[in-house]
């Protein structure tokens, strides 16, 4: 079944030279116009506005993830801790605000930094109870988080896939109304994580099943 | 690189090969559908599952004020990719090159499967995960790697089920829609190796053994292959939308990434995305946006896969962009809006297409990317397999006009055939009759044979073949004692026009 | 206004109890009702089974029929079919131009901005909702396919079934869906046809009608073979019908009821002589 390899270097030659042809044989009668773009860039909320938190706080809820509102960046660590509960293990981006975790040190959680010593590995992961990062940017009508990995705080794409609860500190200056105003916000050259509400499945006479291979518990702190 | 130097002007579109891939079945969509509607466990199925569906994405379209916006926007920034396709990739291949992946170009689904398996060997692995992927499926790229000795893991819950029972898909978003719990518990029992034998049929349950199941596949996993839902020509982004996390974890943790798309994924910018973002999962799950959507662009030191290799495949694509009509099926997102609202899909269900692409937008795209060879083949059904209902133009995000494609299709299947049929005799005699009011009034005089067999019950029940077709389930009306025109005539003498 | 009836091939010879009555509405309500003589079909069949090339002659047939429209000799051409006037509308020019004759095309579309369904005109053009009719019967409407999506008449056939007095309208369940007709589609995939007729059936009975409205003869054909089999006793008659009604049709003698024992009946089935059908008589 294998194309012969002499034949392989002309495959991309061949390719485009029938795709140019068949862009010209099926052109349509009349050259398409410009592409309208009439549709709501913005939405009913200003970025960071009273109106666009509640709308997120209702969409992310509506995903059986859970938010916590706090007022200064000073009360996040008092709720971290409770979300964590009895995590023995915590694991962090190195760019993670170490306050955040100040509320669980009297317990004797540890807390692995990744890169500090060394990167963490899958398997090191694995072993972690929960991991807490920031996020770039929130979409209020879709509920959506997204995860930069190439900010500090929120980490290697690794970090919020394989431990089982995913603690996410969402500052109210970075939470959006709509899709293309997150976009916007966003450099499509890092690896982005758009995630809405913890993994689920519905693959099962769609039913709606959460928790598959992502973390299984999502918890939001919105700052702010 | 040069795209001066062609090789010879003789290239054409071409469709795709047969004898590798997914894109046709072995018998008529009318004698697949006839096996399944006797189903009577697929049609409960069935027809519960798309009664969810519809519902939910009626619901979350419903909230969106500039819905009808997004989607004339998504159908024109489709209609500009095709009308750049070959450009757009040129810029593709740039800068995934620039960002240290590898572009590989495959004229079929063979030299696709051929490319990925000696990837995957050099790349030292004998096991792949998989993310779901329609372009795998249509290439049947699991029994390329399976015959290369290289097995494939799907890790996605349906196709795990659809894997695991040696079955084949039957939708495109839920390919195990044809399947209850009850049943795939059954599956789990027979072929998990390591399963609780007091698996329960409660769908949390039957989820969390196999997530169980995968994770050692997913921590060990050497290579991953994956499709693309979106590839941005100006970033050499890839996307992929997903639900579970299975997509992250292959997308993520092994060391080599092989991603496999059909050409006529590319958008032209990354704001593109913000359009397609919004259309798709509305469209495709019911949801405001769905649970995981990874983006990356070539490699990243230290973050992910180390060697990206990004494989570009024609198979037959080339042939429908060359179709004026037929193009617009490149369109297609892969949303699977069209199955949901589909009456015919939601009785025969997935299996009755034969091609890996189900359903109304099937019926259309594989008889385009196939080629209809003659009145014998299989896929020459499909485009009949609809009473142009047009709910599913209506439900398409990107506004394909799927009927006019049937229509379109249809005609292409007319004229293949090599030799005159019955109903190409029916049709021209009727075309006779129809374009002349004397030959039509004669025609007419013809159903008053009907009165002499409707007797004094005023129905018939009974008519020869092919008519018995229709008289199997419905009563025909005795044909009136006189026609429309008569009536008037006689009525109204004078006044015809 | 002086109106063209485009009878329809299926309305002129196996359903003219629709066109009848688009005739004696449309003049009860003061206009001029022409029958083009020289009509046929509109070549629906032949595009929707893919003889785009057979259709073409069919379709330059039809638009030399009903080009005075463009002229101006007639101001609107109507037809008591969805399905009819979307192929019209939709489908002629698209033969033409496929067949190379962009003269043909420019032709059909100046016919087509001017035909319409039967409550496209009534409601759009003749701005009338309330057309005197009286209609006792329970009544449940099944918007057609291609009413509802090609044309997008919405909800214009139930602003006229909701002026009728007398009538009863109730809501059928699943309207939207498909009854499972599509032309050639019930014969070449009868199963699958089959299938969503039952569906469509249980909803009609469902609703306790005694009466399936629609806008084209073609699926009232389908839904009411299918009543009729079952001799559920639930007619079909077509939507013109039940606004051609009035106290003078509704007569002592019942007369669609009469000959409506088994769905899709055409009236004329009772008497063997037309022109001992009472509405002959009735003041037009």
């Amino acid at each position: 079944m294998s194309a012969p390899a002499g034949a392989r270097g002309s495959a991309r030659e061949e390719v485009l030279a029938r795709l140019r042809a068949g862009r010209d044989a099926g052109a349509p009668r009349t050259a398409p116009g410009p592409v309208p773009r009439d549709y709501a860039r913005r939405g009913a909320h200003d970025p960071g506005s009273p109106g666009a938190l509640d709308l997120l706080v209702e969409r992310v809820e509506d995903y059986r993830a859970t938010v916590t509102r706090v007022a200064r960046p000073g009360d996040v660590a008092g709720v971290v801790a409770r979300l964590l509960g009895d995590a023995g293990s915590v694991a962090v981006p190195p760019g993670a605000d170490r306050a955040w975790l100040t509320g669980i040190g009297g317990r004797g959680a540890v807390v692995h930094v990744d890169g500090d010593p060394r990167p963490l590995t899958t398997a090191d992961l694995d072993r972690v109870d929960a991991v807490v990062t920031g996020a770039a940017v929130a979409v209020a009508e879709t509920g959506t988080l997204v995860l930069d990995a190439a900010a500090g705080d929120q980490g290697r794409r690794l970090l919020t896939l394989v431990p089982d609860h995913h603690v996410c500190v969402v500052r109210a200056e970075d939470v959006v109304g709509t899709v293309p105003e997150a976009l916007a916000r966003l450099d499509p050259l890092h690896p982005l994580t758009f995630v809405s509400g913890p993994s689920a499945t519905s693959d099962i006479e769609l039913d709606r099943v959460e928790g598959v291979h992502g973390p299984r518990r999502l918890d939001v702190v919105l700052v702010g | 690189m040069s795209t001066t130097d062609l090789p010879t002007p003789t290239v054409r579109p071409a469709h795709a090969p047969a004898g590798t891939g997914h894109l046709r079945g072995t018998r008529p969509f009318p004698a697949e559908a006839r096996d399944a509607l006797a189903n009577t466990q697929l049609r409960r199925n069935l027809g519960k599952a798309t009664g969810v569906i519809r519902a939910k994405r009626a619901a979350v379209v419903d909230e969106v004020p500039d819905w009808e916006a997004l989607r004339r926007s998504g159908s024109a920034i489709k209609a500009d990719v095709m009308a750049r396709l070959p450009e757009l990739l040129e810029q593709l291949e740039a800068a995934v090159t620039a960002r240290g992946g590898v572009v590989h170009w495959a004229r079929d689904a063979a030299e696709a499967n051929a490319i990925v398996l000696d990837l995957v060997r050099a790349a030292g692995g004998d096991e792949v995960v998989k993310v779901k992927s329609m372009a795998t499926q249509e290439t049947g790229l699991n029994e390329a790697l399976e015959a290369g000795g290289v097995a494939a893991w799907e890790t996605d819950l349906a196709e795990l089920i659809v894997q695991l029972g040696d079955d084949r898909p039957s939708h495109i978003l839920v390919p195990a829609i044809h399947r209850n719990r009850s049943e795939i518990r059954e599956i789990f029992l027979r072929e998990m190796p390591d399963v609780d034998p007091d698996l329960t049929d409660e769908p949390r349950r039957l989820a969390m053994a196999a997530r169980t199941h995968l994770r050692r596949k997913f921590l060990g996993a050497k290579v991953a292959v994956s499709g693309a839902n979106f590839a941005v020509a100006d970033t050499g982004t890839l996307s992929v939308v997903e639900s579970e996390g299975n997509g992250r974890m292959c997308l993520t943790l092994p060391e080599t990434l092989i991603t496999l798309m059909g050409v006529e994924k590319v958008v032209p910018t990354w704001s593109d995305l913000e359009v397609f973002l919004q259309l798709l999962p509305r469209s495709s799950t019911g949801e405001r946006m769905n649970p995981y959507t990874s983006t990356w662009t070539g490699v990243t030191p230290g973050d992910g896969p180390q060697a990206f290799h990004l494989v570009l495949m024609d198979n037959g694509r080339s042939g429908v962009l060359a179709d004026p009509d037929g193009r617009e099926a490149l369109h297609c997102i892969r949303c699977s809006a069209c199955l949901n609202v589909c009456p015919v899909y939601e009785r025969a269900g997935g299996h009755a297409y034969g091609s890996v692409y189900p359903g109304p937008i099937g019926a259309v795209l594989s008889p385009l990317l196939t080629g209809i060879t003659g009145e014998d083949d299989v896929n020459a059904s499909l485009p009949y397999a609809s009473s142009l209902c047009g709910a599913c133009f209506d439900a398409c995000p990107v506004r394909i006009d799927i009927p006019n494609l049937l229509v379109q299709q249809r005609a292409a299947s007319v004229e293949s055939h090599h030799r005159p049929t019955g109903q190409d005799v029916a049709m021209r005699a009727a075309r006779v009759a129809m374009t002349s009011a004397g030959r039509f009034r004669a025609a007419e005089k013809g159903l008053g044979l009907g009165r002499v067999l409707g007797g004094r019950s005023g129905r018939i029940t009974a008519l020869p073949w092919p008519a018995s077709r229709w008289t199997a389930s419905r009563d025909v009306p005795v044909p009136p004692a006189e026609t429309a025109r008569d009536w008037f005539a006689r009525t109204r003498p004078g006044r015809e026009r | 206004m002086r109106i063209a009836v485009m009878a329809t091939c299926l309305g002129d010879a196996v359903a003219p109890q629709a066109v009848r009555a688009t005739v004696e509405l449309l003049e009860r309500l003061g206009h001029d009702v022409v029958f083009p003589p020289g009509q046929t079909c509109c070549g629906q069949m032949h595009v929707n089974t893919g003889y785009l090339r057979e259709a073409l002659p069919v379709v330059r047939h039809a638009t030399e029929v009903f080009g005075p429209v463009a002229d101006g000799e007639w101001d609107a051409v109507v037809a008591p079919s969805g399905s009819c006037t979307g192929c019209v509308r939709h489908q002629h020019a698209m033969v033409a131009r496929r067949g190379g004759d962009e003269a043909l095309a420019v032709r059909a579309e100046a016919v087509a901005a001017r035909t319409y369904e039967l409550s496209e005109l009534l409601v759009d053009v003749l701005g009338v909702t309330d057309v005197g009719a009286y209609y006792p019967h329970r009544v449940t409407y099944h918007p057609t396919c291609h009413s509802l999506r090609m044309l997008r008449v919405g909800d214009k056939p139930l602003q006229l079934l909701r002026a009728v007095r007398g009538l009863e309208l109730v809501e059928l369940p699943d309207a939207e869906v498909c009854c499972g007709f599509g032309g050639t589609f019930a014969l070449k995939n009868a199963d699958t046809s089959t299938a969503m007729l039952a569906d469509k059936m249980s909803a009609v009975l469902s609703t306790g009608a005694e009466v399936c409205s629609a806008g084209d003869s073609s699926c009232l054909l389908h839904i009411g073979g299918g009543l009729g089999r079952l001799r559920t006793g639930v007619r079909t008659v077509h939507l013109a019908e039940v606004l051609a009604s009035t106290e003078a049709t509704q007569t002592p003698s019942a007369r669609s009821l009469a000959a409506g024992v088994a769905a899709g009946v055409p009236r004329t089935e009772t008497g063997e002589d037309p022109a001992a059908d009472p509405t002959e008589e009735a003041p037009v």
